[in-house]
């Protein structure tokens, strides 16, 4: 395991609202980041990622437990003597100063010399793909220059850790899609950590060497994007992150049968007890007719055709509610169930999933 | 058949008319009186005569008639004066206000409208009324005087009235509210992430302040100090009350000359006087602030 980065131990805070309630905004976090690793806080709004990075930058102190940042306790450290930059998520550049003040300032803080400074800004605003605005002010830019000249002022410095605040959020989606490429190719080139919070999971999976889901101020679960995807540690990460059938019931050796009679064939077989089966919807497909092993029996109440492939919401027998997506290619077949609005679900049950119970 | 662009002149014209027509007669035109006279011999019984006369400037200046009246510098000792008076209260003001204003757009909204209540309610009494009450707190016999006395801190009555301080101090007390609500105006309008992000970047509370705080709020400072300067620069209420005959200002000259000299040309001078250095106050902070837009436009 590579050295960490930033180490959280039981780190704290709980809020007062105005009416009167406390909200746990982090419940006691531990957390290691690893050097030049690709981190994404994920959970919804309200679930302490945002409290979490501000913790690290020093703009939220910790009720209590500690943060060390490359081995240095930073818990009573002020922002501004902490070796941490921020891209913000509506990028705060200054507005009466150029991009190049802008994206010099924190060279221009710590005192380098002008000469020092028009290259090195010169330097991050190529890195960014903005060579020679430095003239410009941010309001003569779109959004998505504002966004890599916020990206530029942070890692001028060379921070130790680049902490990005949903930075993504305000711009259009192929504008995002590119962005999110961009700022995985610059992590790699600058070879810092960086922490990137946000509460959508498609971004979290597609950038992310490590993500940590949140929520209610705890970490529910710290793994790979894989790992989150395909071996969630209980149902509120594998609700949030994708589109999932979870059938709760009692675990045998092969088989799962849920409160309703439904059985799931899977293929853990030293679990037992009660557990959780989870099937991604893209795991179903359509079974041929007279096609043996495991299937599923759904009444079809809607099918949605979403260019690359048709989403497909049922109803087992019993009133329990699937989701299934299939090829687009499978159009004929699709055709065919849509006449007579049901559907054979086969699915292969090495893929299933079981979370056991105390977890969920 | 009119074209839209002339339709549009007529349409304006309508809508600035009465406005353009009243400050025509009632501004420019007695302006115009005022500088024609300004340049008129003062008449032995008060009026004028009609011949030029640039010696009303001379006095002031040190051109004066010298058939007449001498040159006296204490004409240019009240000008700076009250350049400096209203200088004071431009900067006390600011003093009183800047901190004021960041810690009343940090309050909830239904605190931040009652501050602001506040600011406004001594404009429901009358302005005479309000100063006459530092009359009596400031007088000899006055409150503070007493107090000051019976707890032994002095043992005799200090001049507090009639005082440079007693009108720099009416003054503040007069302006805080024409200072208040620019400078609260951009104080509300600041963005509090772009301090973050200062702080985020290795900038110390002071260096933020300097480079970031401080430029941005800058227009609501440059309007306070414009709006305060001006008035202050010409007032008259406050002197007369609190500064009584000891310590005079422009405005008090300017009255005394038109009403107790019977000098309208000498009165019309300095009047113009006071009016230049306005004048020219106001331009650059036109220049200044329309500037500062232009290089904000976009497509520079």
């Amino acid at each position: 395991m590579r050295e960490s980065i930033v180490r959280m131990e039981k780190a704290a805070k709980t809020f007062a609202t105005p009416e009167g309630q406390t909200i746990t905004a982090l419940g006691g976090i531990d957390l290691d980041v690893r050097r030049n690793e690709f981190l994404t806080l994920l959970g919804p709004s309200g679930c302490g990622k945002t409290t979490l990075l501000q913790a690290i930058s020093g703009f939220v102190e910790l009720d209590s437990g500690r943060i060390l940042i490359d081995g240095e306790d930073m818990t009573d450290r002020p922002p501004y003597r902490r070796p941490v930059n921020t891209v913000f998520q509506n990028y705060a550049l200054f507005p009466h100063m150029s991009v190049g003040e802008n994206t010099g300032y924190a060279l221009e803080v710590a005192g380098i010399g002008r000469q020092d400074r028009a290259r090195r800004v010169a330097e991050a605003l190529r890195m960014v793909g903005l060579e020679g605005l430095e003239g410009r002010k941010p309001r003569q830019l779109s959004g998505g220059q504002q966004q890599r000249v916020a990206l530029a002022r942070a890692i001028i410095a060379r921070p130790k850790l680049l902490l990005l605040d949903e930075p993504l959020s305000a711009l259009d989606k192929n504008l995002r899609q590119a962005m999110q490429i961009e700022l995985k190719t610059l992590q790699h080139e600058l070879g810092i950590s960086f922490i990137f919070v946000t509460h959508d999971q498609q971004e979290a999976l597609t950038m992310s060497d490590r993500v940590a889901v949140l929520s209610g101020g705890r970490i529910q679960q710290l793994d790979t994007p894989r790992a989150i995807y395909d071996k969630p540690r209980n149902s509120f990460v594998a609700t949030f992150v994708g589109a999932s059938n979870l059938f709760e019931g009692e675990a045998a050796a092969g088989r799962l049968v849920t409160t309703d009679g439904i059985a799931i064939s899977h293929g853990e077989q030293g679990s037992t007890g009660a557990a959780t089966a989870l099937i991604r919807p893209e795991q179903f497909f359509l079974a041929d007719p007279g096609q043996a092993g495991p299937i599923l029996d759904v009444d079809l109440e809607q099918i949605v055709f979403v260019g690359s492939t048709f989403e497909l919401f049922g109803r087992t027998a019993t009133g329990r509610r699937v989701i299934a997506e299939i090829p687009a290619m499978r159009r004929g077949l699709v055709g065919e169930i849509e006449q007579s609005r049901r559907a054979r679900l086969s699915y292969d049950p090495s893929a299933v999933h079981l979370i056991p119970a105390e977890a969920a | 058949m009119l074209t839209i662009t002339a339709r549009r002149r007529a349409q304006l014209a309508i809508l600035l008319g009465p406005a353009s027509l009243f400050l025509a007669v009632f501004f420019l035109g007695p302006l115009a009186i005022m500088i024609v006279t300004s340049f008129l011999a003062p008449g032995l019984y008060g009026g004028v005569e009609w011949t030029w006369y640039p010696h009303n400037y001379g006095r002031i200046l040190g051109f004066a008639d010298p058939m007449f009246e001498e040159f006296d510098p204490v004409y240019i000792a009240i000008f700076l004066r009250s350049l400096k008076i209203a200088a004071l209260t431009v900067v006390a003001t600011l003093l009183v206000c800047y901190p004021a204003a960041f810690c009343i757009s940090r309050l909830s909204d239904r605190w931040k409208s009652f501050c602001l209540f506040l600011i406004t309610l001594p404009f429901f009494a009358s302005l005479i009324v309000r100063l006459f009450v530092w009359v009596l707190l400031l007088r000899q016999t006055g409150l503070v005087n007493n107090v000051l006395l019976q707890t032994g801190i002095i043992d005799r009555p200090v001049d507090l009235i009639y005082t440079e301080g007693a009108i720099i101090l009416g003054m503040v007390y007069v302006f805080i509210p024409f200072m208040f609500m620019p400078v609260y105006a951009s104080v509300e309008k600041l963005d509090w992430t772009l301090v973050r992000a200062s702080l985020d970047l290795g900038a110390g509370p002071i260096r933020t302040f300097l480079r970031i705080i401080l430029p941005l709020t800058a227009p609501g400072i440059a309007g306070g100090a414009v709006i305060v300067f001006i008035p202050a620069l010409g007032n008259f209420v406050v002197p007369a009350i609190l500064g009584g005959a000891k310590v005079m200002m422009l405005g008090n000259l300017i009255e005394q000359q038109f009403l107790a000299a019977r000098n309208w040309p000498f009165g019309s001078a300095l009047a113009m006087m006071v009016m230049s250095v306005m004048l020219v106050l106001l331009f650059s902070y036109v220049v200044v602030s329309s500037r500062r837009g232009l290089d904000a436009a976009p497509g520079r």
